[in-house]
């Protein structure tokens, strides 16, 4: 039952949003149109640093030094419940939105959308943020150079995203 | 600059790695490979990402949005108690976050900074005060309740059920936000360098001079 639910949550939400506003008067597909052409937009400004992040993910994965690293902290990793091979999609994350989105890619289509990796690294993506650039940008704007505790407080927070992923992954999908 | 560090230091960390396990050939091919592989990824997360802006943009304008944070007032009061009697500073925090649930992105950031405007002016001048620790928190961590980019990324690596994993997707969330939310309380202790603001349920105490 909650299968079928959760695979039918684009349509569901596609007609329960035109039904709302639709009922509130709001010309839905005129702004259904424009918000698209704005989705456009935004993969414009993403694909650039997509060129560049995963041209250096993918040669230093060919390089091998990604499994060398994986390899040195796997132990570490595993006691936790982590998979080695989430450790680049770890680190990128709160450092940068397009480089982790590459590499979160790269995971899923490397090991399967459906495997173990590829849905934890598709829930860490969903469950976690930009945190670095988020400080960067809040911080900047309101002119603030002393932010106490807001970076540990967002890296536990992350920490926990991650290994909360492992978690969720285990749970919802038991092999 | 955080970006050129750690793009030149990838580039060079794996051109030297390449070369000392003898994998030149293969780092070079990756270089190309990479840059292609980048141009398929956009092509096939678009169709979805443009349709998802659109439905944005439908529950922007038909007040969605404003509905959520009007439901996320009482909530929020209990985690920004020192700016609670604010009422400008609570709108644009309750819309910020609201927008962060429904995914709305672009709109999040402006309502944010708007928030965080507030509450700074409150503060001490410089320092983030804990009500702005605590919005920059909420904001660095996902709350998102249809991660729809990465449904998209799974469904174009051939995913059937590519939102099966929203269930798991909100327990992290869930748990992340809440670490974050209590580490923020927890630190504000620790970090006892402000002088703590006069609470509104304080000041009610004060009879009238």
């Amino acid at each position: 039952m909650s299968e079928t639910l959760f695979s039918m949550v684009v349509p569901l939400v596609l007609c329960g949003v035109a039904l709302y506003g639709t009922a509130r008067r709001v010309d839905v597909y005129d702004a259904l149109v424009r918000g698209a052409g704005e989705g456009l937009e935004t993969l414009l400004r993403i694909v650039p640093a997509l060129v560049a992040l995963m041209t250096a993910v993918s040669m230093l994965r060919a390089s091998g030094a990604l499994d060398l690293a994986a390899a040195a902290l796997a132990p570490a990793l595993d006691r936790v419940g982590l998979d080695a091979r989430l450790l680049p999609l770890m680190l990128t994350r709160p450092i940068s939105g397009s480089a982790a989105l590459g590499v979160g890619a790269d995971l899923i289509a490397t090991w399967g959308p459906d495997s173990t990796v590829g849905r934890t690294a598709a829930v860490m993506l969903g469950s976690t943020e930009t945190t670095f650039y988020t400080i960067a940008v809040y911080f900047g704007a309101v002119g603030i150079s002393r932010t106490r505790y807001a970076v540990p407080a967002a890296l536990c927070a992350d920490l926990t995203g991650f290994l909360a992923a492992a978690w969720a992954v285990r749970l919802c999908f038991p092999s | 600059m955080t970006m050129t560090v750690l793009w030149t230091a990838m580039i060079t960390i794996s051109l030297a790695a390449g070369l000392e396990m003898g994998r030149g050939p293969e780092v070079a091919a990756a270089a190309l490979e990479g840059a292609e592989s980048a141009i398929k990824l956009s092509l096939s997360i678009a169709g979805m990402l443009c349709l998802w802006s659109g439905v944005m943009e439908v529950m922007r304008r038909s007040g969605l949005a404003d509905r959520l944070s009007r439901m996320l007032r009482p909530l929020l009061r209990l985690l920004f108690p020192d700016v609670a009697d604010d009422r400008a500073a609570m709108d644009s925090i309750a819309a910020n976050v609201s927008a962060n649930l429904l995914g709305l992105g672009s709109a999040a950031t402006p309502l944010g900074l708007e928030a965080a405007r507030r509450i700074s002016r409150k503060g001490p001048p410089g320092t983030a005060s804990d009500a702005l620790c605590t919005l920059v928190v909420c904001n660095t961590a996902s709350i998102q309740l249809i991660p729809t980019t990465v449904a998209s990324v799974r469904a174009s690596a051939g995913c059937a059920t590519p939102f099966d994993i929203l269930p798991a997707v909100w327990l992290a969330s869930s748990l992340s936000v809440c670490v974050g939310l209590l580490a923020c309380r927890l630190f504000a202790r620790l970090w006892n360098d402000l002088p703590r603001p006069v609470r509104p349920s304080l000041r009610r105490e004060v009879p009238h001079v």
